[in-house]
């Protein structure tokens, strides 16, 4: 299983796309946090970086896709899964090696956001003027979003052969999963009566939760259900794939 | 038996793929795996190595169930898929150091270095695998293929798009790994065939229609009587035929005929019969068996 891990690690930082993914993520943030008008922290008067955490799922909404789109649908392209699948590791190990390697890549991504931590830490007057429990409440929230991202990357990339769609189709699912259930929740149907239900389902109720710097352990099991299950369906695509 | 197929079956969308297929092949046998287009030859590969499982049948290799044993089999098998896939991205060694990770197995280097040097990819073992020549990246897939020392080896037509001199090295190389490993390759290379099989097995419309020695094959087929003659002047096919009951003539040119008999008559003494007391002397006279290529042709083209 480690094989694998280390093998998907290295092939992401092996490719241009890799940087690119990861620079492009980091450019974007720091024009929305420190530059853009809008959204600049240095514009807020406040010494809190909630931006990075109210921004950051919008774009993971495309970046955590472009980190995973590759990860099956490359294989069945290349017909290395066939192989990958006749070595001794099991199935749940491979699709487990790949969610972790992933995390992991997110992970390496989202480090460098600390300096915005650091630079806020040192700006904040007095210095150090910073809620740093609520900041590591909100990492630890946002790092179980990009999680849920990544395992629906992976349930995407399985589906196809063709990188674009699994990176739309993944998109197109972490959007639906963060947002949808809140627009859902409003319609005359269940306002009023199931709208509170249904906005549990969504990501961002139990996003807001965690960010809020308190960590619910109904939060974390809701995260930790939904990775169980796309992930388990990914397995289940596997295996109806090979015929 | 290394690998054992019994009434094994298979369809797709309700079309049957592999149709129950029997063989066995035994250690230190090479099994060529004869077929057209479509006719079932990497369907039945795949269930070998557990990729797919049958629907009906059993499939045991090295004594073990395919249905049950997936995990214990995998350590037995090395398979090279058609179109050898591999990680383009990565280094020749990277890749043969991450194959030998998901095998668990222990001395890495000392693997990697002999698989090397047997393989012959030496001087292209830093190079990344999307560098290299198809020849060399045909040996890095045989390669992870023989990495964990396997019992059955499970080639998917290993020399397919090979020039010439790759396909001696590479047949070379299976003709050494055969003599203590249960081989099973397919190809269209009748060839090939010839020159490395012990025993070969033809499927056509997933049914196996061939599942003899080579030897023995063309003996059934040919019946050891097929002669390749020129006469000095043209002879009448009718009146040969009056004369050698139960051949077969085919005109090759001018006074040159293909004359084959389902009997295990002398035909040879039998045409030099008739050449005397027709006062046609003959030029040349060759005993020829059928090659494996015309067995091919004959039995898929009859089914």
């Amino acid at each position: 299983m480690f094989s694998i891990y280390k093998k998907e690690i290295n092939s992401f930082f092996s490719s241009l796309i890799g940087y690119i993914v990861a620079g492009v993520f980091l450019v974007f943030m720091g024009l929305l946090m420190w530059l853009f008008v809008d959204t600049s922290i240095l514009e807020d008067n406040y010494a809190t970086i909630d931006q990075l955490f109210s921004l950051a799922p919008m774009i993971f909404i495309f970046l955590v896709p472009a980190v995973t789109m590759k990860s099956f649908a490359d294989e069945f392209k290349d017909g290395t899964y066939e192989l990958l699948a006749v070595y001794p590791i099991q199935e749940w190990k491979i699709v487990l090696a790949k969610f972790l390697a992933n995390g992991t890549l997110i992970l390496i991504i989202l480090l460098p956001t600390l300096v915005y931590v650091y630079s806020v830490y040192q700006l904040g007057s007095p210095r150090g003027n910073l809620d740093l429990g609520a900041i590591a409440g909100s990492y630890f929230g946002l790092f179980l979003v990009a999680l849920v991202f990544v395992s629906i990357g992976l349930f995407s990339s399985a589906l196809t052969t063709n990188q674009i769609i699994a990176f739309a189709l993944g998109s197109f699912l972490s959007f639906f999963l963060l947002w949808a259930f809140q627009f859902i929740s409003t319609l005359p149907i269940f306002y009023g009566q199931f709208d509170d239900l249904v906005q549990k389902l969504g990501i961002n109720y139990h996003y807001s939760s965690i960010s809020r710097g308190v960590i619910d352990s109904r939060d974390v099991i809701y995260f930790l259900s939904v990775i169980i299950f796309l992930l388990f369906s990914c397995m289940v695509v596997l295996e109806k794939r090979k015929g | 038996m290394s690998v054992k197929l019994s009434n094994v079956s298979k369809s797709y969308s309700g079309k049957k793929a592999v149709d129950k297929i029997s063989f066995e092949v035994g250690k230190g046998e090479i099994l060529g795996f004869l077929g057209p287009n479509g006719a079932g030859k990497t369907t039945t590969m795949k269930m070998i190595t557990c990729y797919l499982a049958q629907d009906e049948g059993e499939i045991s290799v090295c004594g073990l169930d395919t249905k049950i044993s997936q995990q214990d089999i995998a350590n037995h098998i090395g398979y090279l898929p058609e179109h050898n896939p591999l990680y383009k991205d990565l280094y020749v060694k990277e890749y043969l150091y991450f194959v030998a990770g998901i095998y668990k197995i222990k001395d890495k280097t000392k693997v990697i270095n002999n698989l090397i040097d047997k393989t012959g990819i030496g001087k292209e073992r830093n190079k990344r695998i999307n560098q290299l020549s198809k020849g060399y990246r045909q040996r890095v897939g045989l390669a992870q293929a023989i990495i964990n020392d396997p019992d059955v080896l499970i080639l998917d037509e290993p020399t397919s798009g090979l020039d010439p001199n790759q396909l001696i090295d590479i047949r070379n190389l299976i003709k050494e790994l055969g003599a203590e490993k249960t081989v099973i390759f397919s190809t269209h290379i009748m060839q090939e065939v010839q020159a490395l099989c012990d025993r070969v097995t033809i499927i056509n419309d997933g049914k196996l229609i061939v599942d003899e020695s080579i030897d023995s094959l063309r003996s059934h087929l040919s019946g050891d009587n097929v002669v390749t003659i020129r006469f000095e002047s043209r002879i009448d096919i009718e009146d040969l035929k009056d004369k050698i009951q139960n051949i077969e003539i085919s005109v090759i040119e001018n006074s040159s005929y293909r004359i084959s008999s389902q009997d295990g008559i002398e035909l040879n003494a039998k045409l030099f019969d008739y050449a005397v007391s027709n006062s046609n002397r003959i030029i040349e006279m060759k005993s020829s068996t059928l090659s494996v290529e015309e067995i091919f042709q004959k039995l898929t083209l009859q089914n």
